[in-house]
């Protein structure tokens, strides 16, 4: 598909410490446990970058701070900032965090996936086409895409 | 209207249809059904590659699906369309061909495949008459077919204009006008000042800079007596659009679509799907999950006629709504459907 790495040298950090999810002892074990940023945060943190062995996680492309989550409208917004400026990997790499979330979220959740404002040079271009579900089902549907989707998304990795 | 402003409505759910396995995309009442005895029919359409034909039994008034069109479409239905003798049904795939089917002794039988879209086809749509067909693509252009003897289609014009994805084709009720809007947030109408010449040309162009949509356009629909439509996008808003179509139908040329008003902040997701009634009753269906109907206010006469919401059908299903269509017949129906893979049939009933 791309001769040549887009980004050759991304920068690498350092994997944020796993929480232990916090209870209340005392609460009732069989109250619904609202959804928050930390869980949301935990389904997406290991997809697999496109075209380097780390995790989105690692590339800073995702951070727990850039994911809103409103349980009770059952809504959550993830922000994620691609490497490069001029990333052509901004699609797929929105596309499997719509995927992993499609998969891992309630059905009655609405999700909204857009580029960090000022980060990518088709910011709007990207956020319209992530966000026409139409399209998505489109692209779901081309097995290449699926395969590169689910590639990123296997648990071998993290 | 004027009994509509005094009544609480409220939408009644009828009955929920299940078999699709995958979200349901749109759907079609069959014109010639519904009247004389005739029992309502449906057709609607999946991404579980299917298209399913739903009828109302008259004694038990239970709704049951009498076909599935399977193994046909690879790809997922985006769209279906009655001929209007409600004799055939065109469905449009993402496998960028649109099947032809005819009702053959209680069988529903694929009478002919039109192919030439690069890519995806999102809408069909018939004229008034049934002579020709037009269907649209990702692919960005807008086909007219014209239906010859024998089922066979002929492709009698490819028109380019759109720059992006177009997502609806839908024809004037009376006119041969061809209205198609766009992921590149414009309207654009197709006309041809000898229709036998097939010489289609884009006539107006509806965009942000005249009062347009500021993002995709994703359906429209024409009030019964064609001189007003409706439009609604991925920017939240309804518009209303008005023609003077006396003169076109007098054979005066084109009459160009005026912006008659915006219904905002009505929305909070994506709009996909509006639908205008033969009583004056918009429906719109939208990424929110529910159900809202608008009707003409005579409230603000002095800034020309305006429109309000006469109810909101909250979680009228468990996800997005992707179609809204009101039936045909005496005693109108809406018909709803989602991205839970259920279509619903609701009456509007006075709580009074």
């Amino acid at each position: 598909m791309v001769s040549g790495l887009i980004n050759a040298n991304p920068t690498v950090y350092e994997k944020k410490e796993r929480r232990v999810r916090s209870f209340i002892s005392n609460a009732d074990e069989y109250a619904v446990e609202p959804i928050d940023q930390q869980e949301v945060f935990d389904h997406v943190r290991d997809i697999k970058d496109p075209e380097h062995p780390y995790s989105l996680e690692e590339l800073k492309v995702i951070t727990e701070d850039a994911i809103e989550v409103d349980d009770e409208h059952s809504y959550v917004r993830v922000t994620f900032t691609p490497t490069v400026e001029h990333c052509s990997m901004a699609t797929v790499i929105g596309l499997c965090l719509r995927v992993k979330l499609m998969r891992s979220l309630p059905m009655r959740y609405k999700v909204d996936i857009r580029v960090a404002p000022g980060t990518h040079a088709t910011e709007a271009a990207v956020n319209k086409q992530l966000n026409d579900k139409e399209r998505v089902a489109a692209a779901l549907e081309n097995p290449n895409l699926v395969d590169m989707v689910d590639e990123c998304l296997a648990p071998t990795y993290g | 209207m004027e009994f509509l402003e005094e009544a609480n409505y409220q939408l009644k759910e009828i009955q929920t249809l299940e078999g699709h396995t995958d979200r349901v995309w749109s759907l079609a009442w069959n014109p010639s059904t519904g009247r004389d005895g005739v029992p309502p029919l449906l057709a609607s359409c999946s991404g579980d590659k299917t298209v399913r034909i739903w009828e109302r039994n008259l004694s038990s008034g239970s709704w049951d699906c009498k076909a599935v069109l399977d193994e046909t479409h690879t790809r997922t239905v985006r769209s279906c369309a009655w001929s209007p003798s409600g004799k055939l049904l065109a469905t449009a795939s993402f496998d960028a061909t649109t099947a032809i089917w005819e009702n053959i002794g209680g069988d529903y039988e694929c009478v002919s495949t039109l192919e030439g879209h690069e890519n995806e086809v999102k809408s069909v749509a018939w004229n008034a008459s049934g002579s020709l067909l037009a269907t649209c693509s990702r692919d960005k252009s807008v086909w007219i077919w014209e239906a010859m003897p024998g089922n066979e289609f002929e492709c009698v014009s490819v028109l380019q204009g759109h720059a992006q994805d177009v997502k609806m084709v839908q024809w004037h009720p009376t006119m041969d006008v061809l209205f198609s809007c766009s992921y590149d947030n414009t309207i654009k109408v197709w006309w041809a000042e000898d229709v036998d010449s097939d010489n289609w040309q884009c006539v107006q162009t509806i965009g942000e800079s005249n009062n347009g949509h500021s993002s995709t356009v994703w359906a429209l629909s024409f009030n019964a007596e064609g001189d007003k439509m409706v439009s609604c996008s991925d920017d939240l808003t309804l518009k209303i659009w008005e023609a003077d179509i006396t003169r076109m139908q007098s054979g005066d040329g084109y009459a160009p679509w005026r912006h008659m008003c915006t219904l905002s902040g009505y929305h909070d997701r994506t709009i996909f799907s509006v639908h205008w009634s033969r009583e004056g009753i918009i429906a719109s269906g939208a990424a929110d999950d529910a159900v809202r109907l608008f009707v003409e206010s005579k409230d603000a006469l002095i800034d020309g006629p305006s429109y309000k919401m006469l109810l909101k059908k909250e979680k009228a299903h468990d996800m997005d709504v992707n179609s809204v269509q009101w039936s045909p017949g005496e005693r109108p129906l809406l018909a709803s459907t989602s991205d839970d893979g259920t279509i619903k049939i609701w009456e509007l009933a006075s709580t009074l």
